[in-house]
């Protein structure tokens, strides 16, 4: 398996996007790219999901989430943690990215981009309210491990980055 | 005991991150700003979710039934592996901000050398780590540099705390029993070859912060063999005071 394949039935999927992230409520795990594998064996179904960050406190919950959204669809599951591949923002889907951007949270650049914001100072990530790009890093560490804490200078508004993970 | 050398092997990792993370978890609501409390908070949880890979490992391949939190909590002083840099109190931010910045350099280096372990489960833990301490690394040398090229009494302050916490500097590159099996097998990390590295990277940032390299050659040592300093026991009181209290909680 390369790093960015996924395995997953396809009956499995409509049930799979119901669920979402419990921090990021609009973003379903499925465009978080956290789900690696679904697959049904001997009338188990056995998930394989990602850690966004190690200490992410969502993984359990989202665990728990899947099996009960499975079972209420009538299949017993099974839920694996795995880490190898490890997790990048490069899996988030552009409906995730789009869902990210709806709800206040600036989507992650590339890596060079990301680079430049959040060491050299650089002006790119666009606010999420105005649409300005004159905003500028407040904390590389923002409301969960994953997003950084960005300020608009031209419409004032505090809002979180997605950091780029690779 | 089954697969002791690997088992030590892995707490030895684990513990400074698992220490080092309490210790940054004693922030939460202390921080000097309310944006640094949350970074120290957010090094703190990803330090932990990173042990508790470690941990849970470690019980898997001991296999007599241990879990994550057993080996976190329900061990004594000597048994914990951490260096003794990790152990230190946060004196003040300079001193907290010093201490994180020691440590990440070389968790940095480290974790680089662990992706190539010939245990895959190792690796992919290194792999997932690396990304994280990356983030870690860049917000303390960001405040080593603020503090050191800042104002006279955070530069002082600055020096102050790398001055007394470089003599815990060395010990990150000492072996321990359980690291000259695991090197043997390709499985650990030779942390003697990183020393050159550390030295160099941390000496130029240290430059690049207007600050001097402590030239003291004494250095102290005994943490990776459970002789630690005086800290450890009250920050272990801490650490394990629920599962003391109420054997076997969960949450």
């Amino acid at each position: 398996m390369t790093s960015t394949e996924q395995n997953i039935d396809h009956k499995l999927i409509t049930i799979l996007e119901k669920v979402s992230d419990p921090e990021i409520p609009v973003l379903s795990i499925m465009d978080m790219g956290v789900v690696r594998s679904a697959t049904v064996v001997n009338d188990i179904v056995k998930v394989e999901i990602t850690p966004t960050y190690s200490g992410c406190p969502a993984m359990d919950v989202i665990g728990d989430d899947i099996k009960k959204a499975l079972n209420d669809a009538g299949y017993k599951s099974e839920i694996d943690l795995i880490l190898h591949p490890a997790w990048t923002t490069d899996w988030i889907t552009p409906r995730g990215r789009k869902a990210l951007e709806d709800y206040g949270i600036a989507a992650p650049l590339d890596a060079e981009a990301d680079k430049d914001v959040l060491l050299n100072g650089k002006r790119i990530v666009k606010c999420t309210k105005c649409g300005s790009q004159n905003t500028r890093l407040v904390s590389q560490f923002g409301s969960t491990a994953c997003k950084a804490q960005f300020q608009c200078d031209d419409c004032q508004e505090p809002f979180d980055y997605f950091k780029c993970l690779k | 005991m089954k697969n002791e050398n690997l088992y030590n092997y892995l707490l030895g990792i684990a513990d400074n991150s698992l220490i080092l993370g309490q210790r940054m978890g004693e922030l939460c609501g202390h921080g000097p700003s309310l944006e640094t409390d949350i970074a120290c908070t957010n090094i703190s949880l990803d330090l932990f979710g990173q042990v508790r890979s470690y941990f849970q490992y470690a019980g898997k391949i001991v296999g007599d039934g241990r879990t994550e939190d057993d080996i976190a909590m329900l061990r004594k002083e000597r048994d914990y592996k951490n260096v003794l840099l990790v152990e230190q109190p946060n004196t003040n931010f300079a001193f907290t901000i010093g201490r994180q910045f020691l440590f990440d350099v070389y968790h940095l280096i480290f974790l680089a050398e662990l992706q190539k372990s010939n245990d895959l489960t190792l690796s992919a833990i290194a792999n997932k780590c690396i990304k994280e301490v990356s983030y870690h690394v860049r917000f303390s040398s960001d405040w080593v540099k603020r503090l050191g090229d800042g104002t006279e009494e955070s530069k002082a302050k600055m020096q102050e705390a790398i001055d007394a916490l470089w003599t815990y500097t060395d010990e990150l590159f000492h072996q321990t029993e359980a690291d000259v099996a695991m090197v043997a097998k390709g499985i650990g990390v030779d942390v003697t070859k990183l020393k050159e590295d550390y030295y160099l990277r941390v000496g130029e940032l240290l430059k690049e912060a207007t600050l001097h390299v402590p030239e003291s050659k004494w250095f102290q040592k005994g943490g990776k063999e459970g002789i630690h300093t005086e800290h450890l026991g009250y920050l272990l009181s801490d650490l394990q005071y629920m599962q003391r209290t109420y054997p076997n909680m969960e949450w």
